[in-house]
Parts: structure tokens; sequence; C-alpha cells
């Protein structure tokens, strides 16, 4: 299966082939072209704050470096070396200083990556060593661009332009760094790292899929809010409250919150409200804002209540919590979702507080409600092997043929976003590819 | 009334084997009302509300915990885990009138279906002497590989 047509045939609208789940020829040709010619998210620049500092992560299942060169630049590197291929970096993040140096055989690199020095160099003389790729030093992805401290890289030389491949879904990630009076954000310790064995396009799906929480999470929220009303419901409600009981919101809730859908794959969930709507206010922080943007302006960021924003293909921004979480493919069947937050600079501690306990109650392997969403996944996962049924449904309030190259507001517990990825995945992984 | 060390090491191993027998409801009238169960995320972590941790849990959410597990429609429980704890003798750091502070090796093993998986970990318990009982004032569980990706962890250790 190597052509478009293909590719074309596994997704018709209101299904998807599972196929696309499980076979691992499909996830290799993710790797050579969704993941090759698509913006992958790669890390934040307050992860390496200083020249030399670098951190350690994939794109796709590309080893690569972010790194801060002696410009101030962040660059974005393949973790390998020129000479006999091994990781230049090993560590998860560090400070390099002014050259990366191979721990093999001594080759050093500046940290944009060119050839600095090879010992022994004379043995190279009349080689051809220094006309070949490998003479030029550590490779860099083919595009870098940093939006608001958010750093994203496309691995190949060409391809489409970053604005064009995230257009008006960038505002989510505006509203997240607005909500900092400095306009800013820094990254919060490391991420939580949660092994799932499931193919990664499960977790895309289920960060808009909004029949699922008062369903799969009953047993956590549900019981909950059943213990709040056996102690009386008292109020003030505690942080932990505020944040698991709105996953027991009825259907309707769901309904009326709508979901948006963007060209290329992206769209979010709450567009009129969500779950993260009614948190208690924090003192001081609505008057840190008004300070630093004016009242009117400062209600309309805080009035942006944004649910789960999917940028296609592999992550999920948070606005409100400041969290963004990172579903890294390993394999077909097996995907590591990184989850960090970020402090909103000049923002009282309480809501990184409440940032940190949203992560770690929802979102950890130790969380009672990420149980129950692994515990899904790995059942689809295993379920997707019965050949009873080759095709998987995603056709919820769709009732024709769709555009998705138009932005569009729709129901909440529309699966047209889930349609809008499997959409904008036919579109990167044919985009290089021959036709039959 | 005085408590001696042995007295202290014996709670530790009661409190093990409460985990291991699911007797859960004996296990949360150990804790003090504003006891902590802390797991940190990173390796020798400081601060357990301004940095992702594992776990960082008041008694509602012990609560919560304990009683999820046993709903009807607690689907990542069907069917259920089961734990089981190796402790080493434990240290008794801190004596100090009705406070006290030990530290625990123990190796935790959490099986369900066909998977099973072994923790390195170390516990820190604080104790107190309320009305002739010991009680946990706070737990810390310090994972040898806290920092490494896991699957689900369902259970306590």
């Amino acid at each position: 299966m190597t052509n478009a047509a293909d590719i074309r045939a596994l997704f018709n609208g209101p299904q998807v082939h599972r196929d696309v789940y499980t076979s691992a020829e499909l996830y290799r040709l993710e790797m050579r072209h969704l993941f090759t010619d698509a913006w992958i998210f790669v890390g934040h620049d307050s992860q390496t704050p200083k020249k030399g500092d670098y951190f350690t992560t994939q794109i796709g299942d590309q080893p690569v470096i972010q790194v801060r060169h002696s410009d101030g630049e962040i660059h974005v590197l393949h973790n390998r070396c020129p000479h006999k291929g091994t990781k230049i970096a090993i560590d998860r993040d560090g400070n390099t200083g002014k050259f990366f140096r191979c721990p093999y055989h001594a080759w050093s690199f500046k940290t944009d990556g060119c050839l600095l020095a090879i010992p022994l160099k004379k043995g190279y003389d009349g080689t051809g060593l220094g006309e070949s790729e490998n003479g030029k030093g550590m490779k860099a992805v083919g595009a870098v661009h940093v939006h608001r401290g958010f750093v994203f890289a496309r691995l190949a030389e060409e391809g489409i332009g970053f604005e064009e491949y995230f257009g008006d879904s960038l505002s989510s990630l505006d509203n997240m760094v607005d909500r900092s009076p400095a306009g800013r954000l820094e990254v919060a310790g490391p991420p939580l790292r949660y092994m799932h064995q499931c193919n990664w396009k499960m977790l895309v799906e289920n960060q808009t899929d909004t029949c699922h929480p008062m369903v799969a999470h009953e047993s956590s929220a549900g019981t909950a809010v059943k213990i709040w009303e056996e102690m009386g419901n008292p109020e003030p409600r505690p942080v932990a409250m505020q944040i698991i009981a709105p996953f027991m919101s009825p259907y309707e809730f769901f309904e009326d919150m709508g979901i948006r859908t963007w060209p290329n794959g992206h769209g979010h969930t709450g567009v009129n409200h969500s779950i993260h709507s009614d948190y208690e206010a924090i003192p001081g922080y609505f008057e840190a804002m008004v300070e630093a943007y004016g009242e009117e302006r400062a209600k309309a960021i805080l009035d942006e209540n944004r649910h789960n924003t999917v940028y296609f293909p592999n992550v999920m921004v948070k606005g409100p919590i400041q969290q963004l979480r990172n579903f890294i493919p390993l394999g077909p069947s097996r995907t590591l979702v990184e989850s960090y937050i970020y402090r909103l600079v000049d923002a009282p501690d309480e809501l990184l507080a409440r940032t940190a306990m949203y992560n770690r109650m929802i979102n950890a392997p130790t969380s009672i409600v990420g149980h129950d969403d692994l515990e899904m996944y790995e059942r689809a996962q295993e379920g997707l092997l019965s050949d009873g049924m080759e095709w998987v449904d995603v056709r919820r309030l769709r009732t024709g043929p769709e555009d998705f190259s138009e932005q569009d507001v729709e129901n909440g517990t529309t699966e047209r976003q889930m349609r809008n990825q499997f959409d904008a995945w036919v579109k990167f992984m044919t985009a290089s590819m021959e036709d039959a | 009334m005085s408590v001696s060390r042995e007295q202290l090491i014996d709670f530790i191993y009661d409190e093990a084997r409460m985990l291991d027998e699911g007797r859960y409801d004996e296990w949360l009238a150990l804790w003090l009302d504003d006891g902590h169960y802390w797991m940190p995320l990173d390796y020798k972590q400081t601060d357990p509300h301004l940095v992702t941790s594992l776990l960082y849990e008041d008694m509602f959410m012990l609560r919560l915990r304990v009683e999820r597990l046993n709903g009807a429609r607690t689907f990542s429980q069907k069917p259920k885990s089961r734990c089981h704890h190796v402790i080493q003798r434990p240290f008794v750091d801190e004596m100090d009138g009705d406070r006290f502070v030990t530290n625990t090796s123990m190796h935790y093993v959490e099986t369900r279906l066909d998977e099973q998986f072994l923790l390195a970990l170390t516990a820190t318990h604080e104790l107190r002497l309320v009305d002739g009982a010991l009680r946990i004032a706070s737990k810390r569980v310090d994972l040898l590989n806290s920092d490494a990706a896991f699957g689900n962890i369902q259970l306590l250790p």
C-alpha cells in the first residue's frame, strides 16, 4: 500500500478503516509522510532558556534536539552524529556550552549543527568527506518556527508554511499565552510521561469526544459528586471538586459547548463554554490582567474558555489550564503521552497550583480519570483486531458530504473534528505520494 | 504514653498489609484529617504544589480513590488489580515526643490480567500519636524511576 489512491480509500466520510490504527505499514507511512510534511510540536522555548541549553525529544519517530544557539535562536537538529550515527545527546536536557561533542570519536559541532572539528582531520584529506552530507555536520530539520514560545518543526525541507498550516487555530495558543499579564509562559517542571498501548490517533480523537466523559468517567467524577453530596454539598468547593465535577455534566452541556473545526485537521471543543468555565476567581489575577491589558481586553481574554484544542496531528492544548499534551507515536499500538504545564508569568501562584493539580488528577498514570481513558483505548486497540467488522464509525451529526477547507462551528457532540482530522490525515499522507 | 521503635515498625508493616489485602476502610482510618499522600514525579522533588506530581492527595481524594475501586462502573478495575508490598525493616529517623518519621524501602508489585509490574520505592511516613493511637500525618512515596513512562498504576504503593 504505497500509493495515494489506497490511502484515500481508508476514509470515506462517515467511516475510517481500522487498519489506520493497527497496520505497521500504515504507521511507517505516517512517519515518512504525515510526520515529515506536517508541522510538529517540539517543545517550549523556556525549556532551553540559555545559550547551549538543549532538550531531546522526537518528531514522529525521529530523535531530535532542541537547542539554543549562540545567537539566541532555537535550532532543531537530528540527534545523530554524521559519522557513525551515535546519538549526540542522550540525557533529556542539559547545557552543552558552545558546541556538541560526540562521545564516540569526538567529532564536534556548533549548536546550529555545523561541523566544528574532527580529531586527526588529515585522515580525511582527499576522501571527499568535506563534500558529502556527513562532512557538513549535524543535520537540521527542514524548518523551525517559534510561535509565542512554542517551537514547531517540519522535517521536510519543502512544504506547507507555518501560517498556512495552522491559520486561525493559533488563536487558542495565543489565548493561553495572553492569560499571562506579561504575555509569556514558562514551562513548570518536567512533563508527566504516560505510556499507552494503543495507536496515537485514538488519543487525539478522544480530545474532542464529548460523549465519553459522563460514561467512561462516571466511576471517578460521578463518585466525587456522590461523596460531596453525602457531605452535604459544603461551599466553597475545593479546587479538586471544581476540576472533576464538570466531567459529569449532562449531554446538553456538551451539545451547547460547541465544536469549531479549522482547515488542516485543527479544531477545538468549548466554543461557548466548557468544563473550565466555572472555576473560582483567584484573588489578584483579574486585577493584574486589567493592569496589563485594560478591562475590556482582559475580559475578552478570560471569557474564552476553550476546552481542548487539537493541533493536528498530535498535540492538544488547554488554554484555561495552561496545559499541553504531546501524543508521541512509538509504534502502531504504542504511544507516549507527555503532559506539560506552564506558569503564567506575573500571575498569582494559585493558578499554577490549580494547573498542576489538574495535570496529576486527570492525566497521570496514577489518575483515576486517566485509568478509565487508557482502559478504553487499549480495549479498542484489541477490539479492532476483530475481522468481524473492518470499519470504525465517526459519522455522528454528519448528514452529507463535508467541506473541511473553511472554519465551521457545530453542535458540541459532533464527531466532525475527528472527520476533519482524517481529512487532513489523507491530505498529508498523500501530499508527497505518487498516485496509482 | 510512649511509643517504642518496634511499635513504629509494626505500624508500617501493618499499613502495607492493609493495602495488599484491600482493607481500605481500615487504611483510611489510619490517616489524620489533614494528611496528604504524595508521590513526586521528579527525583528529589521538593515542591508538591507548583510542579506536577504523580499523586498529591488529601483525604477527600483518597476517599474518592478508595470508593471508586468498588464502583459498578469502574471499568479499569474489571477485573480488579492486586498488589503486593515487600518491605525492608523501616528506619526510624525521628522520634520527637508524639511525632515520628520513618523511612522504608519497598518493592511494590501490581498485577491485573496478564500484566504485572514492579516498582522499587522509598516511603517516608510522618506519624503522630493522637489519643493513644499512631496516625499518618503524611506519606511520601519516592519511586526509584519516578521519571519513567508508566502505564496505569491503579492501586497504592
